[in-house]
């Protein structure tokens, strides 16, 4: 797809440090979180939010698809975004465990699009002053929407959490249950443009008021599974890409 | 363009303003009462004066935006017809596109097509999300309700206006 931005691409790395897969980290985590969404459609509470949790995958997927071509540029092997985003198998994907995990409840939806929005905001707003210029605009869009997703799940945590007995429950299981997949965002990695470890603290001031005005308890830290970024994940991302992958697979290089 | 050399810098102001003008007209296809030039996100307009090539800048509101493809291919529909088959359309990222751009008079077309504007781009810093009440631009009262966040398309949000009560779209500041 012609999306022409100007770079300073090379094969290693750029000048500012960006890698391929600091790229497929962030483009991966978008495109997993978008494909998990879309599965609402046609499925969700109530129309409104059949296409509010639609407009967020579709931000998600734009952002993705910048940063696959990025990554597919600058690595220079000649992959596409079609090409990183249906040819890879789950041990190529760099995404963090919790966009892969099944949506379960609407909830648990709604936990992982907080928890991931709280996390990707602070990322993007600090990536947006980074050297790659290329990444810094890609950055200075996502944040803008990427905040109007926080909010989103914001509202949806209290009016849930603090609404009635039922959904006060299933609020605080879902919070406990993707809880432990949040430490995984936070992994130091130094050779990052932004490291992630840095953003934790502002992550848990943005969530951890959201939980109190839902009258929700704060989860304990200690189980933290990991090893998405280094390409282990849990069983789902392959049932996840074996549906997304499935019609390029069966017709390459189809277009309609 | 085949006489390269008898271009002068007065045919290149023509030839400049008459590709201006054809794309600032081509229509938003989602929001068609706004043209690209009063949505914002047409950016430059470029002739080279060697060849005459025009090369059009243009951003995306959202990144995700559908209607990326279909401008693009308006664009250059829109140049040939005024002889320019093969221009180029860029896209830049940066700076990111805000409804701020919209102009004055697209402002008052959206209202006139029953789709409220949008207020400042600028967020007030804080931990609570705070939306500020939005005129219906059917009769004009700010007592309105919002019905959805996110609307037909990636850029409004549904509103009711308590007065009316009609339901409107409302294109969400960013």
């Amino acid at each position: 797809m012609n999306t022409s931005v100007d770079s300073a691409a090379g094969t290693t790395g750029t000048p500012a440090g960006t890698t391929v897969p600091h790229l497929l980290a962030l483009g991966d985590d978008a495109l997993i979180a978008a494909q998990r969404l879309g599965e609402w459609v046609s499925a969700a509470p109530e129309l409104e939010e059949d296409v509010a949790l639609a407009n967020i995958a579709l931000d998600q997927l734009g952002a993705a698809r910048l940063l696959l071509t990025y990554a597919g540029e600058l690595e220079g092997a000649g992959r596409d975004e079609d090409t990183l985003a249906y040819l890879r198998g789950d041990r190529d994907f760099r995404n963090c465990l919790l966009v892969e995990l099944p949506n379960g409840d609407f909830a648990v939806t709604i936990a992982k699009l907080l928890f991931l929005a709280a996390y990707q905001l602070p990322l993007y707003t600090a990536l947006r002053d980074c050297a790659d210029e290329r990444l810094a605009a890609i950055a200075g869009k996502a944040c803008k929407e990427v905040a109007y997703h926080l909010d989103h799940a914001r509202l949806w945590t209290v009016r849930l959490g603090d609404g009635t007995a039922e959904s006060h429950r299933r609020m605080q299981a879902a919070v406990e249950e993707v809880w432990p997949y949040t430490h995984e965002l936070f992994t130091p990695d130094p050779t990052a443009p932004v490291d992630p470890a840095g953003l934790r603290a502002e992550f848990l001031a943005t969530v951890e008021p959201v939980l109190a005005a839902a009258t929700l308890d704060r989860p304990a830290d200690g189980w933290a599974p990991d090893g998405g970024r280094a390409g282990r994940h849990t069983e789902h991302l392959s049932y996840l890409l074996a549906e997304m992958q499935v019609v390029h697979r069966a017709h390459p290089g189809a277009s309609w | 363009m085949s006489a390269r050399n008898a271009v002068g810098v007065e045919k290149v102001v023509t030839g400049l303003n008459a590709a201006r003008a054809a794309v600032a007209a081509v229509v938003d296809p989602e929001l068609r009462v706004l043209t690209i030039d009063d949505l914002g996100i047409l950016r430059d307009v470029a002739v080279e004066p060697e060849t005459g090539r025009v090369t059009v800048t243009i951003t995306p509101t959202y990144t995700g935006c559908p209607a990326m493809d279909v401008i693009r291919a308006d664009i250059r529909a829109a140049l040939a017809a005024v002889g320019h088959p093969d221009a180029e359309v860029r896209t830049v990222y940066a700076p990111a596109w805000s409804t701020d751009w919209i102009s004055e008079p697209g402002r008052a077309k959206l209202a006139a097509a029953g789709i409220a504007p949008p207020g400042p781009a600028s967020r007030p810093a804080g931990p609570v999300a705070l939306s500020l009440s939005v005129r219906c631009p059917r009769c004009g009262t700010a007592d309105t309700e919002q019905i959805s966040r996110f609307g037909s398309t990636a850029c409004k949000a549904l509103w009711r206006c308590r007065a009316c009560r009609e339901p409107f779209d409302h294109l969400r500041a960013l």
